[in-house]
């Protein structure tokens, strides 16, 4: 047997690889490359909702008590609003470039583990949110005199949050479309959105009925825009908002992951590794 | 008898009432190219997947390299490969870049050399910086294959290796894996419909018929046992052959 041999070998075995990870990262990284227009399309939706809200909260000002009292919050709140989505739609589009290049059972020929690619399409959702929504923040600063990085260290807190909850959403997605085939791919775009009014992204929770704030609370963006709230508005970060969120984003990402994996499983039972695709 | 790569015992694989694979048992040894020879439906590509795990069999064994298949692919994935023209490599991607992928998906030391020299070994130089999916039906197999010799692996499964070429690319894939055999010891399992390639490249022959084996031996042996000129003969009388034709196994 060769060196080489000996290598591919002892590399194949090794369960955990930081060098397959970035081989599935180059690989969509590649793509992003072949493509302006996707590129392009990262930062389109986040700059046009700052471009919309950023003007609504400068008409408000004038005419809300509430946005008066903190200009940023339709801004910050918007922009913490997209990165949930982005985080969530960066994983999801990562893991749908496989299905629309019906590339898995090349893949999953290889030594490559399911859980080292779920590293990869995290790690790729990272940088698409950040292609997509710091730019659209850097642009606030010029054009409205707002700037989200002023929160500090709280924001850190809630970025981490949203960004915990889009990948556990991301996991169950594509979980769902791993079962159910490319059918399913629509839930991608528009699962969050069911989501939206319970985060409670542009109100207060106490807007909602009665029975149906605990609902909102079960969701870790509700902390984070309640939060956020409080830091804009009072000028306190509510670490018990922090830590709520985070025991249910780890009860999120473990559950999205529970479905990824059994829906991983499934495939292989169903042979659909080899056969799906558009 | 040569050290067995492949070892199949009692493989069934049902698809809810489909039974896509009859529960079949045989053994590929090394340094061997064995034909899975069959017509649509007759469970070789079922079979191919079985062994290389991306499907999950309903009951029975597969060894390879003397590893259980199911509870250690992944000593198994780095000493063997796979291709197939019904799964192009991602189109957006150059050659060079999907070849490149795949060489740290396996941990290749000295990849950039490894895929210059397959590139020179496979007549792919003038394709490496073009997209994947621009290329023709006979470049993409070419480059199938790059990617398919990445690991220079020791069992390469092919499904259909030459189906939709011109007889010249074909001829030129088969003489390519004939000298690969040769030179390093291979052993090489193929699905095909290609009687003429199965005559040429393989030395074994494994007849399946609705998921079961129904005849095997060398193209020389099936010929004569069936009286025929050809081993598209052979195939066309077990095609047609009724039901009732005994399973060996």
């Amino acid at each position: 047997m060769s060196r080489a041999h000996r290598l591919i070998r002892r590399a194949g075995e090794v369960p955990f690889s930081p060098a397959r990870i970035w081989a599935m990262l180059l690989r969509y990284l590649y793509i992003l490359r072949s493509s302006w227009p996707r590129t392009l399309e990262l930062l389109y939706w986040p700059t046009l909702q700052m471009l919309i809200w950023g003007f609504m909260s400068q008409f408000l000002r004038q005419n809300s008590s509430y946005v008066a009292q903190a200009f940023g919050v339709l801004l910050a709140a918007v922009m913490l609003w997209d990165l949930l989505f982005r985080s969530q739609l960066g994983l999801s589009i990562s893991f749908l470039e496989e299905m629309w290049a019906r590339n898995l059972g090349q893949l999953f020929v290889t030594p490559l583990r399911p859980y080292e690619w779920l590293i990869s399409l995290l790690a790729m959702s990272i940088i698409r949110v950040t292609i997509g929504v710091v730019p659209a923040a850097l642009l606030a600063i010029p054009l409205y005199h707002y700037s989200i990085f002023e929160m500090g260290l709280p924001l850190v807190a809630f970025v981490a949050v949203l960004a915990a909850m889009g990948w556990g959403l991301g996991l169950a997605i594509c979980g769902a479309i791993l079962r159910h085939g490319m059918g399913a791919e629509s839930l991608a775009w528009t699962v969050i959105f069911a989501i939206a009014p319970l985060s409670c992204v542009y109100y207060p929770v106490t807007t909602l009925p009665s029975w149906l704030q605990p609902v909102a609370w079960a969701l870790p963006s509700t902390y984070v825009f309640e939060g956020m709230r409080a830091v804009m508005f009072q000028g306190i970060f509510r670490t018990d908002y922090f830590l709520e969120a985070l025991v249910l984003d780890v009860f999120y990402i473990a559950l999205g992951a529970a479905i990824f994996f059994i829906a991983f499983r499934d495939a292989r039972h169903r042979g659909a590794l080899l056969q799906m695709g558009e | 008898m040569r050290e067995p790569v492949i070892l199949v015992e009692n493989l069934v694989k049902r698809y809810g009432s489909t039974l896509a694979v009859d529960g079949i048992s045989f053994t590929v040894e090394r340094g061997v190219t064995t034909a899975l020879l069959g017509g649509n439906g007759a469970g070789k590509t079922t079979t191919l997947a079985i062994l290389l795990g991306l499907l999950l069999p309903t009951s029975g064994s597969v060894q390879i390299f003397g590893e259980d298949v199911l509870r250690h692919r992944y000593r198994v994935l780095p000493r063997m490969n796979f291709s197939t023209p019904y799964v192009d490599l991602p189109h957006r991607l150059t050659v060079r870049q999907n070849l490149v992928i795949y060489a740290r998906l396996y941990g290749l030391p000295q990849r950039d050399e490894r895929i210059a020299a397959l590139a020179q070994d496979l007549q792919i130089e003038a394709l490496l910086e073009r997209p994947a999916g621009k290329l023709s039906a006979g470049q993409k197999t070419r480059v199938a294959l790059a990617k398919a010799m990445l690991n220079e692996p020791e069992l390469l499964l092919l499904d259909e290796p030459t189906v939709s070429l011109d007889p010249d690319t074909g001829d030129w894939v088969r003489g390519y894996l004939e000298e690969y055999r040769g030179r390093t010891g291979a052993t090489i399992l193929l699905a095909s419909h290609n009687m003429a390639e199965v005559e040429r490249l393989c030395s074994e022959v494994l007849m399946m018929k609705a998921g079961r084996i129904v005849d095997r031996g060398s193209p020389g042996e099936l010929i004569d046992r069936y009286g025929r000129t050809n081993l598209e003969e052979v195939f066309l009388t077990i095609a047609r052959a009724r039901p009732a034709l005994e399973a060996v196994q």
